[in-house]
């Protein structure tokens, strides 16, 4: 059965969008391939590395376990979403100053599952962060940085 | 990805409709995090997703002290371990849902799906049995109610036939003086699957005497387990060593499990014990 291609209407980091898609594509491919935003990356394209994790509709998800389909009139975030023009968000900053990042596959991932952290939880226990993030793989750093940059943005003194 | 098509029924009565006319198929999608794998890996022959999740009654939580708690099969684990009247009187469901997956498979991965799924190894179906969880399942014939102990025939195969999906689950209203736990081994501290998992929920009566109780054990057989020999070794009598050794040894005793890259026979049997032993002591406690 051939797929169809299919128009969605959602929110994309604040603005309104209508794209085409192929009936078949995930979130992530219709995000990448369609709409041209390549920040959130494809890893394991089965749920466990979240390096495609993306804001929808206020959670987290993979978009690789989300059809485009299923986003008609709902309201993403992207890593793209995160910066104000050349001003980056104060999470970005941390992971720089943090050397959070290595080979930086992971990094939107880590980005945008950590922004929702501390969103609904302004100053989160290390516990927490590295529960919270679980779900995002990093074969880089070993994880300790990424803690840290997270705990920095949450305004906690880093040692 | 198979050529799947996308529909997003907007009633049981259309879901029904699409999944029948789809046959084999259709599937129902609600958090996909499982079928949506599915689909790409073809492991499953899928060519249509019936989008549940915007049906009101399939995503929904609803409690009163007479009816009990109502849970749409769609509801995502986040909104359920969420909850506070869900965290006050069943805490078993937040240590299933809170341990689903991360945080990222937990906005959208539901019990209903978790239970479709049907894996021996689902970390929430344990929690299901033991709260006595009934099953509502809408297809061509109207509604039907299914126990959740006898829901899962099989790895990956259930009760449900063509056309029929899950509506939703109703557990009774918790009784006094009693508590329910579920714990899982996994060999780190989250994002695993299952070598083994267990539940289980006591009522304590006046004198402290255990006048009931369930005990459910995951990913040493085919199915989740309702292990009724573990609950009677610990029922009609105060908690002691001895009954709590008994119920382990009953649950270790009913584990018919295989050997993979997770676990071996010998461990898994061994772990039917320990988690049944585990669970029943924290069950209590949270009986008071």
């Amino acid at each position: 059965m051939a797929s169809e291609h299919i128009v969605v209407n959602c929110t994309i980091n604040g603005e309104q969008q209508v794209f085409l898609a192929n009936e078949r594509d995930s979130l992530l491919e219709a995000l990448r391939d369609r709409i041209g935003l390549t920040g959130a990356k494809e890893g394991c394209n089965n749920g466990n590395c979240g390096a495609c994790c993306v804001n929808m509709d206020g959670r987290i998800v993979n978009s690789c376990l989300v059809m485009a389909a299923e986003c008609e009139g709902s309201e993403i975030r992207t890593v793209e979403g995160l910066a104000e023009g050349d001003q980056l968000s104060p999470l970005q900053n941390a992971f720089l100053e943090q050397a959070a990042l290595q080979c930086g596959i992971c990094t939107p991932g880590f980005l945008v599952a950590a922004e929702a952290l501390l969103e609904q939880n302004p100053d989160p226990s290390e516990h927490e962060i590295r529960y919270w993030l679980a779900g995002n793989l990093c074969r880089c750093t070993g994880y300790d940085k990424i803690i840290k940059a997270v705990q920095q943005a949450a305004g906690q003194s880093v040692v | 990805m198979q050529a799947v098509k996308y529909a997003r029924a907007e009633s049981v009565e259309e879901a029904v409709s699409l999944l029948q006319d789809g046959g084999d198929g259709a599937r129902p999608l609600a958090g996909g995090t499982d079928v949506i794998v599915q689909a790409r890996e073809r492991t499953r022959d899928i060519d249509l997703f019936v989008d549940i999740k915007h049906i009101p009654e399939v995503i929904s939580i609803e409690y009163s002290d007479d009816s009990g708690l109502t849970i749409g099969a769609a509801t995502p684990c986040y909104q359920i371990y969420g909850d506070d009247t869900i965290s006050e009187k069943y805490p078993v469901l937040v240590d299933s849902c809170s341990l689903i997956g991360g945080t990222a498979i937990q906005g959208r991965a539901s019990l209903g799906g978790n239970l479709c799924n049907s894996s021996p190894a689902a970390d929430g179906i344990p929690s299901l049995i033991v709260l006595e969880g009934q099953v509502e399942i809408a297809g061509p014939n109207g509604r039907r109610t299914v126990a959740v102990e006898d829901f899962c025939t099989g790895p990956g195969q259930n009760v449900l036939a063509d056309g029929e999906f899950v509506v939703k689950l109703h557990f009774p209203a918790p009784a006094e003086r009693s508590g329910a736990r579920f714990l899982r081994f996994i060999p780190r501290n989250e994002m695993d699957i299952a070598v083994a998992n267990a539940a289980s929920a006591v009522r304590l009566d006046g004198d402290g005497n255990v006048s009931w109780a369930r005990v459910s054990v995951g990913a040493i057989a085919p199915t989740p387990l309702l292990v009724a020999d573990a609950a009677d070794a610990i029922v009609g009598q105060p908690l002691s060593e001895e009954s709590i050794a008994a119920a382990a040894a009953a649950s270790s005793a009913a584990a018919n499990p295989i050997t993979d890259m997770r676990g071996s026979i010998r461990q898994r049997v061994h772990l039917a014990g320990v988690l049944t032993e585990r669970t029943i002591r924290q069950a209590a406690e949270r009986a008071g």
